[in-house]
């Protein structure tokens, strides 16, 4: 994102574009990554539910994957996930090579 | 016409205030909140405005709820002194950053402590960084004169500050004298409806307030701040002139008394402002060259004008009614000195400490300032640049 001069921006920090946040990576403070196994997953949706973010992507009541540019790694989709072994694992971020 | 009036400091910003009928007021009810809101509540009560009127549990709250209010569109104002100012503080720098156009009469009185609850600056002076306006009456009528004032300062789309109306705890706050008043209908024109750029409440155009703003922005929203700062002058004064012709008052952000030909100068705000030109009056019957430079906007400070009007004098005493402790004296006398300096004046320049915890300042301490400034008129500043007026030794 380009980074605008103090001329160019609403002044007093406000923020005029409803749900921008969208547009700002906050998935650097992650520690620890889910990783989604598609096999297991049963799509109970508690994942979604729980997911104190917007992180937990779908696509027709269907899980496709988490948004890791904005997920910050909490692990509660981890913690609620029902199915044994779980559909959503948490990983060292230093442990996981590829982004 | 005016209506003439007999109110003490606290009953003219009182008065004030019912007039403007803000949105919200949002007010701690217990000291150190002083008599202002005390009459202001009974303005409520007795149906004589219908601003919503908060109480809340603390003046760190009254600053928040106000910030709210604000933030959601409303003319928003509450008022405090001293210790409550200081609960405020917060709160206070985050008004400022966020822009909202609060105005709030302050009541100046000594932070404790010791306990004290008397007139002196060191409330207002602590938060002069804050980044609100600050505006300094002399008398009850300035009280009046500068929150209806401060309004349209505020609320100018160039600025859109935060503004304190400050005046001296006690001396204004609680003493009775004869003012003039707008009518109703004139202060309502004189105010007018207030729209604000943003509103919380808009649900068509949401927008949010107070995010976070880290090492990518705040500093360029702290520019901004310094650019309102920038350019309250102008507006201060425009607003001060057009005042002067609903009211025949006009104001400006300095007040120079006698200082034609004026050798002579004390630099005064607040009600020794009134003193010094008692002792000024006197001394120029007896054929004495002194004057007096009323600082009454300290924020924006105005450097230029300032150094402007000193420029022809050979001696200044600068009188501080507060402390900048184990720095090189009062606030007031350091951004005086550092708007002399590079202006090529060869002025001997001195610092009285004065009125701490309500000391009374007499007009013979005053006359004891310009008696020293006939010696360092010919010597240059003295080596004890920073003096006590009214202490003990």
């Amino acid at each position: 994102m380009k980074e605008r001069a103090w001329t160019e921006i609403p002044i007093g920090g406000v923020i005029e574009d409803a749900g921008n946040a969208h547009s700002y990576e906050t998935g650097s403070w992650r520690t620890y990554r889910p990783i989604w196994n598609e096999e297991t997953c049963i799509h109970c949706l508690r994942c979604w539910v729980a997911c104190p973010d917007s992180s937990i992507l779908l696509e027709d009541g269907k899980l496709t994957g988490i948004d890791y540019e904005h997920c910050k790694g909490c692990g509660i989709c981890a913690f609620e996930c029902p199915v044994d072994p779980k559909a959503i694992e948490m990983k060292l971020e230093t442990d996981v090579s590829e982004r | 016409m005016g209506r003439r009036l007999i109110l003490t400091g606290n009953d003219a910003a009182a008065e004030a205030m019912r007039q403007i009928d803000p949105d919200v007021v949002a007010a701690f009810p217990i000291t150190p909140q002083t008599e202002l809101m005390h009459k202001f509540a009974q303005h409520v009560a007795d149906g004589d405005v219908k601003a919503e009127f908060v109480l809340v549990e603390s003046e760190h709250s009254a600053m928040s709820a106000t910030v709210g209010a604000a933030a959601a569109g409303a003319r928003a104002m509450t008022a405090t002194s001293a210790n409550g100012l200081a609960l405020m503080w917060e709160i206070v720098y985050i008004a400022a950053s966020s822009r909202l156009p609060i105005v709030m009469p302050v009541v100046n009185r000594a932070l404790s402590g010791p306990i004290n609850i008397h007139c002196d600056h060191s409330d207002t002076m602590g938060c002069r960084d804050s980044g609100w306006l600050q505006i300094y009456s002399e008398n009850a009528q300035e009280v009046y004169d500068n929150v209806l004032q401060a309004i349209r300062i505020a609320e100018h789309p160039d600025v859109l500050l935060p503004v304190m109306v400050t005046f001296d705890g006690f001396i204004l706050s609680h003493t009775a004298e004869i003012l003039e008043g707008l009518e109703d209908p004139v202060v309502r024109k004189w105010v007018g409806d207030y729209e604000s750029k943003y509103t919380l409440l808009n649900t068509d155009e949401p927008v949010t307030y107070g995010p976070l703003d880290l090492q990518d922005y705040y500093f360029e929203h702290k520019r901004q701040q310094i650019e309102a700062m920038r350019n309250a002058p102008k507006v201060v004064r425009d607003v001060g002139k057009a005042y002067g012709e609903i009211s025949g008052r006009s104001y400006d952000l300095l007040e120079a008394y006698e200082l034609e030909g004026a050798t002579r100068v004390i630099v005064a705000l607040g009600s020794t402002a009134g003193t010094a030109k008692a002792v000024v009056d006197e001394m120029r019957a007896a054929g004495e060259a002194v004057g007096l430079l009323k600082i009454r906007c300290f924020r924006p400070f105005p450097e230029a004008e300032i150094a402007e009007k000193l420029s022809r004098a050979k001696a200044v005493a600068v009188l501080d009614r507060s402390v900048s402790f184990g720095a090189p004296g009062g606030p007031v006398h350091k951004e005086i000195k550092a708007a002399l300096y590079g202006t090529g004046c060869d002025i001997g320049l001195v610092n009285y400490i004065y009125g701490l915890g309500g000391r009374d300042v007499s007009m013979d301490h005053i006359r004891q300032a310009f008696t020293d400034l006939t010696t360092i008129a010919r010597e240059g500043t003295p080596s004890d640049g920073v003096r006590f007026l009214g202490l003990r030794d």
